[in-house]
């Protein structure tokens, strides 16, 4: 068990937004989180990644307990995180981006006297186009579309190659074909890790989930294979249902 | 836009090129008098220059710079007031009285003997090194204490903005050690060398230039560097690069260290040629001043805002010789003129000229409508002071 989450509650101002959680994941699992607006998916990843801080409960991964950390901290011992709105350096080429999501030499002295060599060039090329983006490494972020910058925000969590790979609704806003291609993508990088999605799309959630976490008022619903959640009473309740 | 293209790259260095040529034979073109103003407006480049790495790549605006300049330039008068203090006829005469070499201020404020704090100046070793060190490193911990607790955009500016604006009032209150609100002034000698005679000061007119001409090259070379991409980062998306596992307070305080650095540089070669260091160097006008030349030479451009320093003091030469009335207004309807219409300063606007017509959509084979964007739309907007945290 890589990342293990007990009795984790967050309340913002007497609104219970994540109540007694519990959730575990193994190594070389995909799990899909799903769940109604207002569930509390988001601040789920949002505390594992150290941007919320829980009220009570506890989150170790590996042998680190994450809710002790601060985010640079998190970040560092192998968690990766990809926000719901796509979050690059748009003033920075696709190129740069990359390479600063490199995790080595993470403090000013290193950084200052740092060196791109062939092996990182190599990654770079590598993950470039696993990411559908070799052909625009010296394209500016800000000048990719929706989904390339999606893709681009994957590839910047690739170079970091972290154990543990969190990704919020990483096919919004993306097109039939661009969902199908990142399907493939994540299948392809998800091996070797541990990842977390949340996602709405339920013919997406279908291509990659090995298991799912059905989320509803801050609580876990349902806990299962796809299949089983699908049909699940409960879930079709709240969520499916009509 | 940013220094980091090719092409950015190679207009910088025309940019470079051209201004060396127009300032190599100005001491040799100008009579003494003009010469020693081209100096004094060289010295303030050198805090421009600092903000262009500040406020135009790390997004931070600093209100205050005229701190660092002002620590500078006092620690280098410090040490030319005691080396004249030990010259003068006077002062050897009231050295004889209270038995040490008093600058003359402090024998008019009727302090007795030389604070402990003056006294290790008169080593140059020893003002060289504060010079070096005392600006950053007051810069660095300032800055990290700030940006550790997330306090960041316009909180900050108003931090430095009443940091100067204090260092100013207590210089002045403080007459009796720090010379109050005339400064300290009325050197003769640096090293034994007379520093007023006109062949000494084309020298150090050459120094100067050389110290700023190697500042912008440092420049570059940080914006070119990793630490550089991380900083423009950190300007438009502070909170992602802390899930790319960087801390960003330490690179802020770090930029911050580098523009103090530069600022106090520039104060110190400033007392050497004006022979001044005031507190009306200090406070809140004159770090507001070094905004304006930043944002009037482009602060996206470390060479263009030498540019636009010297326009502006020439500018403001130019106006008070000529409309000694209305001086004042012109120079403020130069400012707004730039600030309206050109955002990014100079550079912009001969960026605006020169590339424009070539500039075109970046691979066109390889994708979505957005490419087609002009690649440089994106600086007008971002790089404002940010509010600060929601609570």
């Amino acid at each position: 068990m890589i990342l293990s989450v007990e009795d984790l509650t967050v309340s913002f101002d007497g609104f219970c937004a994540v109540d007694g959680l519990a959730l575990s994941v193994e190594e070389d699992e995909l799990r899909c989180v799903i769940g109604p607006n207002g569930a509390g998916k988001t601040t789920l990843l949002d505390m594992i990644c150290g941007k919320t801080k829980p009220t009570q409960g506890s989150i170790r991964f590996k042998e680190y307990e994450l809710t002790d950390m601060i985010e640079y901290e998190v970040t560092r011992v192998g968690v990766g995180r990809k926000f719901q709105t796509p979050s690059t350096y748009e003033d920075l080429t696709v190129l740069e981006n990359l390479e600063i999501s490199y995790p080595k030499k993470r403090g000013v002295v290193g950084s200052l006297f740092f060196r791109r060599d062939a092996a990182l060039r190599e990654k770079i090329d590598e993950v470039a186009r696993r990411i559908y983006l070799g052909d625009q490494l010296h394209v500016k972020a800000g000048g990719l579309s929706h989904g390339q910058k999606q893709w681009l925000e994957i590839g910047m969590l690739l170079m970091q190659d972290p154990e543990l790979l969190l990704l919020d609704e990483p096919v919004a806003g993306m097109s039939p074909r661009e969902r199908e291609q990142t399907a493939e993508m994540l299948n392809g990088i998800s091996t070797g890790r541990c990842t977390i999605v949340i996602e709405h799309d339920m013919a997406f959630v279908r291509m990659i989930a090995h298991k799912v976490t059905v989320m509803h008022q801050g609580k876990v619903l349902v806990e299962g294979p796809m299949d089983d959640v699908q049909s699940d009473p409960r879930v079709i309740e709240v969520y499916l249902g009509d | 836009m940013t220094v980091t293209g090719q092409r950015d790259r190679a207009r910088e260095a025309v940019g470079l090129l051209v201004l060396v040529a127009l300032l190599v034979p100005v001491p040799f073109l100008l009579d003494d008098f003009r010469q020693q103003l081209a100096a004094k407006y060289l010295c303030f480049a050198f805090p421009a220059v600092g903000l262009v790495l500040l406020w135009g790549y790390g997004g931070i605006l600093s209100l205050g710079q005229g701190l660092y300049f002002g620590m500078g330039s006092y620690f280098m008068a410090m040490f030319l007031k005691l080396e004249a203090a030990a010259q003068t006829n006077t002062g050897s005469a009231l050295s004889q009285f209270y038995g040490s070499n008093l600058p003359d201020f402090m024998v008019w404020n009727s302090v007795e003997s030389l604070p402990w704090w003056w006294r290790p100046f008169h080593s140059l070793t020893f003002a060289i090194a504060t010079i070096l060190v005392i600006p950053p490193l007051f810069a660095f911990l300032l800055a990290y204490a700030n940006f550790r607790k997330r306090v960041g955009g316009v909180y900050f500016s108003i931090i430095t903005l009443s940091l100067a604006a204090i260092a100013s009032i207590v210089i002045i209150g403080q007459q009796g050690y720090t010379g109050g609100v005339n400064g300290i002034t009325d050197f003769k000698t640096f090293l034994g060398v007379d520093i007023l005679s006109n062949s000494v000061k084309r020298v150090l007119y050459f120094v100067t230039l050389g110290v700023l001409l190697a500042s912008v090259l440092a420049g570059r070379a940080l914006l070119t560097s990793r630490t550089g991409k991380i900083l423009v980062a950190i300007r438009d998306r502070e909170d992602r690069v802390r899930f790319s596992g960087y801390n960003p307070a330490t690179f802020k305080a770090f930029v911050f260290a580098v523009a103090a650095l530069l600022a106090s540089l520039g104060g110190a070669l400033f007392a050497l040629q004006e022979g001044l260091a005031s507190p009306s160097l200090v406070g809140i006008v004159p770090s507001i001043e070094m905004v304006i030349y930043a944002a009037v030479g482009g602060r996206l451009s470390l060479v263009g805002t030498v540019y636009g320093t010297l326009l502006v003091f020439t500018a403001k030469t130019f106006f008070s010789e000529n409309f000694p009335e209305v001086w004042l207004y012109l120079l403020g309807a130069l400012f707004i003129l730039v600030v309206m219409f050109l955002p990014t300063g100079l550079a912009g606007l001969v960026e605006r000229l020169r590339w424009r017509p070539r500039a075109r959509p970046v691979n066109a084979s390889a994708a979505g409508p957005a490419l087609a964007r002009p690649a440089r739309a994106e600086i007008d907007a971002p790089v404002e002071v940010r509010g600060g945290r929601p609570a």
